[in-house]
């Protein structure tokens, strides 16, 4: 019987080693697996290379690893913290990061899931963004190439799944969810429910159990 | 008297029309939204994966997973959509995307736009979706003040800030005037009561085109 369901987030984050690229869905305030990324903090992974977004805006999950930097690369279309100068300390104190526009951050990630080994944008040329790439005329318009962003884990927040790991998610919180979960070697699902086989209506799944190896369930307090 | 910014955000909903779907950058440009004709309906989507944007939620507790691209609690009308950032970068970066209104710190004549990094200061850089918006929508309106804090004009012959968009920018709405951007000139369309052209140009370092449909900028008491 396939079960992709594991009792805990620190089962789930286990075999997360030092210095792993992570993708996390999640966007502003919604849509981020505060529970694995918590779990993370709690085994004391380091070096890690987070994609995603933001900085996540609660002080939860992302925060923590930030704070006692266990990050040392952060892969983000808008690098700010609003209301405090964690980033620029961190920066600071060496952290990387790699700015890319939302759109780009997206596609680079689903061409990962996708087998594609990159795609062609317009999105950046002639900004800062575009200097060092490869930019070609298509139709007489100038495109920068973007090379797919592979992971070795993507940690997904979704609000219900199943053992197969189908996963259905919650308004706006859906988010990155589905291209990280798309993008990751290995995507870990938090959801805030799991439900029997066959109860998710087929016709809205949205992120189906292919893309996902595990799926925990988190009740929030 | 110069435009408000729920002024400018009036005048800018003004010209958009019926059926459009426009997105609306975070900070001044999501005023625009409150200032649409009544009975007008269009349809606002939001990079975070929302078609159909309603007005903000105001009763609490607010539903944390229903937000904007600014982390706005907000609606989501009756026909709305959600969908995920892939797909929502497809409408950005496809072209299905009519209007999107952004801030800016310059527009030079060419349409070039700078509004995403300030070289002073010490912040944490922050593009978001403005790069994709810039180049996969039909039309780029900027919101903006006609002058920085500093007393310069935010248009400029060339952008000295970096640039989030090459010759993107089709119309600059400001507290004091109305421009198209036509061919890499600028020509002026509306202008307040109170300055005259002389003053504007003698403040202005591109040379402005005045339309030879030239109106008076203004808008109700907001």
């Amino acid at each position: 019987m396939i079960n992709k369901i594991l009792p805990s987030a620190a089962d789930a984050v286990l075999t997360i080693h030092d210095g792993a690229v992570i993708l996390c869905g999640g966007f502003a305030s919604c849509g981020f697996a505060d529970e694995l990324l918590e779990a993370l903090h709690a085994q004391g992974t380091r070096n890690l290379t987070i994609v995603a977004n933001n900085p996540e805006v609660a002080e939860r999950g992302m925060a923590l690893l930030l704070r006692d930097q266990r990050i040392s690369k952060l892969v983000c279309s808008y690098s700010r913290k609003e209301g405090t100068t964690l980033i620029e300390d961190l920066l600071d104190d060496g952290m990387e990061l790699e700015i890319i526009p939302q759109g780009t951050l997206a596609e680079r990630v689903r061409c990962a899931g996708a087998g594609i080994p990159g795609f062609y944008t317009r999105t950046g040329v002639g900004t800062p963004l575009a200097l060092g790439k490869e930019h070609r005329d298509f139709d007489g318009d100038t495109f920068i190439f973007e090379p797919a962003l592979r992971a070795d884990f993507a940690f997904v927040r979704a609000h219900r799944g199943d053992r197969w790991g189908n996963l259905v998610y919650d308004k706006s919180a859906r988010n990155f969810n589905p291209v990280m979960a798309m993008g990751g070697a290995r995507t870990i699902a938090q959801v805030d429910e799991i439900v029997g086989l066959g109860e998710l209506d087929p016709e809205t799944i949205i992120t189906p159990g292919i893309f996902v190896q595990h799926v925990v369930e988190t009740r929030e307090p | 008297m110069n435009l408000t910014r729920q002024q400018i955000a009036w005048r800018v909903a003004q010209d958009i029309p019926a059926g459009s779907y426009v997105n609306l950058g975070s900070g001044m440009p999501i005023m625009v939204a409150e200032h649409v004709p009544h009975g007008r309906e269009v349809i606002f989507h939001s990079e975070n994966g929302l078609l159909g944007v309603g007005p903000r939620q105001t009763r609490e507790p607010f539903d944390r997973n229903l937000i904007n691209a600014g982390n706005m609690p907000v609606t989501l009308l009756p026909g709305g959509a959600f969908f995920h950032h892939g797909d929502s970068f497809v409408m950005v970066r496809g072209g299905h995307i009519d209007i999107t209104v952004l801030g800016a710190y310059q527009v030079a004549a060419n349409g070039d736009l700078a509004n995403w990094d300030l070289p002073q200061g010490r912040k944490a850089p922050a593009v978001g979706g403005a790069m994709d918006l810039a180049v996969g929508a039909k039309q780029v309106f900027v919101m903006m003040e006609y002058f920085a804090k500093d007393g310069t004009c935010k248009i400029v012959p060339e952008c000295t800030l970096p640039l989030t968009g090459q010759g993107c920018v089709t119309t600059i709405y400001t507290d004091i005037a109305v421009l198209d951007l036509v061919d890499d000139r600028v020509v002026l369309r509306e202008l307040i009561e109170g300055i005259t052209l002389q003053t504007l140009q003698a403040e202005t370092e591109v040379e402005l085109i005045v339309s030879t449909q030239l109106k008076l900028l203004q808008a109700p008491p907001l």
